[in-house]
């Protein structure tokens, strides 16, 4: 695997209104990491992801991934270069099985236009055997089996966590957004997704920025840690580094020392 | 009670899922084959209406249950692409390229339609489509030396290339495989990466953005092949009827075409055909019933309308899958017998997503 930068983010801005939800924030994110950006609520984190992933338009400042400039494109564009996220509130297609929205997944890599659809052509049954292999490729490794022909809408808050990773990884992307994994989980999984963080790096050689607020798993998972406050960047560095770091410190808890034990609580 | 094991993705991709389906839908094609030899006049005369109905209600379907975009002037696109058929048909066209055309035509109204539809939705896309279907009356009704205004317009008889004929038989055969072609096409796209794009759209339009889907587009052609079957179903109408004039196209055809879409089941292919069965059956049926009410009630206007309402009703309250929803729990109850347990169809609500990014 190569290393070098995959994402860059220069002096990257938005207000909305009077507010500066993200000032002057820069970071890269290299080939084969786990990148985690940590902040209070409210620090712009989520921010950071939506100019990304080009729901918000940046006031000022430049995104490149993999040789191209992200400020200019459309969000359904990003995700054709191969990034691909999850949300902070799970946005899953709820009325559809877990299966049909893993195969949304496959969107940008599907083939055909609209007159072969509409006509079903061997080409096209070619292309959902080829989607449906991958999509089961991701069921074993999420461990999603059973839940393959169930709706979103009752599945419990945890498996659409997964489901909603799972989709995801269908794109076979070249970096992996996460807002949150592991907001509203249990400890156990919680444990599940730090393992599944971690083979996504090692074994399938997908990087990961992702936005999280449980110490434990930051520390485990992340190779390198950004923290913000108030849309600015705070400290940069290994997840002992930024968590030993004063200002870092100080953003959280005012004064005192322990940022370990601030878990959030299920939204 | 059926087990279906499952031994290739073939079998998940394929229309009929198991044997079951080929002999039910078998059985229903044969039947709607031999019809017009068994029946009576006048019930092919429905069955076809139906079909007509059906198609149009498949296209309003794709684009409110599917892809989530509401139009309550969908009449309009019917009335496109029946006074298109009845001009081109004068001009002495033959029926199926004339057909073609109408279709066309009424895609590339659609898709124009549906440019609203990439800044609003929800009310106000709805209110647009109404606002749309008023300018296409206003048109048909000021653009005399064409539609003939409010006098209406003759249609001719069908010309299968040179080969003319005003038989409902043969007439009802043709709505048949149009139905059957209209079916297979929206249930091929729908088994396509376009109709899960659509189902995307309808669910979350922010994930089906980051899945790659092209909003602008995906919803610009549900518009043009839900208007495209829209103005189907018009021009057969104008056949059928022989005679079309601009208000068979208004606002109260666009609700009638929202009810069977509504009471048929949003978001399934079988509710566009159920709802189309219930437009076209329920004033038999009324008709039917007038002669045992006490005439005080039997003679009332508005009746139908009342029944109409009462049903429409009824069903957002208690049914709001419609009636292909009961049927899959009529369905359900007959294949688990002794098993089935009341809350098998109860919503969870264990979780709820805010709506932050919206
Ligand atoms: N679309 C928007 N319009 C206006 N303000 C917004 C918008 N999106 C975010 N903000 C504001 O920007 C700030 C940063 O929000 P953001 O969601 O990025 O925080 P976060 O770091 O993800 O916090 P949390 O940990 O609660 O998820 C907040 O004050 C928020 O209210
Ligand atoms: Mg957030």
């Amino acid at each position: 695997m190569s290393t070098g930068n995959l994402l860059s983010v220069q002096n990257l801005s938005v207000r909305f209104g009077g507010l500066a939800a993200v000032s002057n924030v820069s970071f890269d994110v290299r080939r084969g990491e786990v990148f985690t950006l940590i902040g209070p609520n409210g620090a712009g984190k989520t921010t950071v992801l939506n100019l990304i992933s080009r729901i918000y338009q940046p006031t000022s400042g430049d995104i490149h991934f993999d040789g191209h400039c992200l400020t200019a494109m459309k969000p359904d564009a990003v995700a054709g270069l191969g990034i691909a996220r999850t949300f902070q509130n799970i946005e899953l297609f709820e009325q559809a099985t877990v299966l049909q929205n893993l195969l949304i997944g496959r969107h940008t890599r599907s083939h055909g236009n609209f007159w072969q659809h509409l006509l079903f052509t061997p080409s096209v049954w070619e292309d959902e055997r080829a989607a449906r292999e991958k999509v089961e490729e991701i069921i074993d490794f999420l461990d999603l089996q059973h839940y393959r022909d169930t709706v979103i809408a009752g599945l419990p808050y945890g498996v659409r966590k997964v489901v909603e990773l799972g989709r995801a990884l269908c794109v076979e992307p070249k970096l992996l957004l996460l807002d949150e994994p592991s907001s509203g989980l249990n400890t156990e999984e919680t444990n599940d997704m730090a393992f599944w963080i971690d083979d996504i790096r090692d074994d399938l050689g997908i990087p990961i920025l992702m936005v999280e607020h449980d110490m434990a798993l930051v520390s485990r998972v992340s190779d390198r840690v950004l923290a913000m406050n108030h849309g600015e960047v705070v400290a940069l560095g290994s997840p002992a580094e930024v968590k030993a770091h004063p200002d870092v410190i100080e953003a959280y808890l005012g004064k005192s020392q322990d940022v370990s034990t601030l878990r959030r609580r299920r939204p | 009670m059926r087990f279906i094991f499952k031994l290739s993705y073939d079998q998940d991709i394929r229309l009929a899922k198991h044997s079951g389906h080929v002999f039910w839908y078998g059985l229903l094609l044969m039947s709607l084959l031999l019809a017009p030899w068994v029946l009576p006049a006048y019930w092919s005369t429905l069955i076809t209406l139906t079909m007509i109905y059906g198609i149009v209600g498949l296209g309003l379907m794709l684009l409110s249950g599917f892809t989530g975009l509401f139009s309550i002037g969908h009449a309009a696109f019917m009335g496109v692409g029946a006074y298109m058929q009845a001009v081109l048909t004068s001009m002495g066209w033959p029926f199926p390229i004339a057909l073609l055309c109408s279709m066309a035509v009424s895609a590339l109204v659609g898709a124009v339609v549906g440019l609203p539809a990439l800044r609003v939705r929800g009310i106000y896309l709805a209110i647009a489509t109404l606002a749309f279907a008023f300018i296409v009356q206003e048109v048909l009704v000021r653009w005399e030396s064409i539609t003939g205004g409010n006098r209406g317009l003759a249609v001719g008889m069908i010309d299968l290339f040179g080969w003319k004929t005003s038989s409902p038989t043969v007439f009802y055969y043709v709505c048949l495989i149009l139905t059957i072609l209209a079916t297979l096409g929206v249930l091929n796209l729908l088994r396509s990466a376009t109709g899960r794009a659509f189902v995307a759209i309808r669910d979350s339009e922010i994930s089906a953005q980051s899945m790659g889907v092209n909003l602008a587009r995906y919803k610009t052609l549900s518009f043009a092949v839900s208007a495209a079957l829209a103005g189907l179903g018009g021009a057969l109408s104008a056949h059928m009827l022989r005679f079309i004039s601009p208000d068979q196209f208004g606002i109260v055809q666009s609700i009638d075409l929202l009810l069977i879409v509504i009471i048929g089941g949003l978001g399934s292919v079988h509710g566009a055909f159920f709802g189309a069965i219930f437009l076209i059956a329920t004033p038999q049926a009324i008709s039917l019933a007038k002669d045992f009410l006490p005439s005080a009630l039997g003679q009332t206007v508005g009746l139908q309308s009342l029944v109409y309402g009462l049903i429409l009703i009824a069903f957002v309250l208690f049914e709001p899958m419609g009636i292909y929803g009961r049927w899959v729990k009529i369905r359900t109850w007959f294949e688990l017998a002794p098993l089935y347990r009341k809350g098998l169809f109860k919503r969870q609500k264990s979780f709820q997503k805010t709506e932050r990014l919206k």
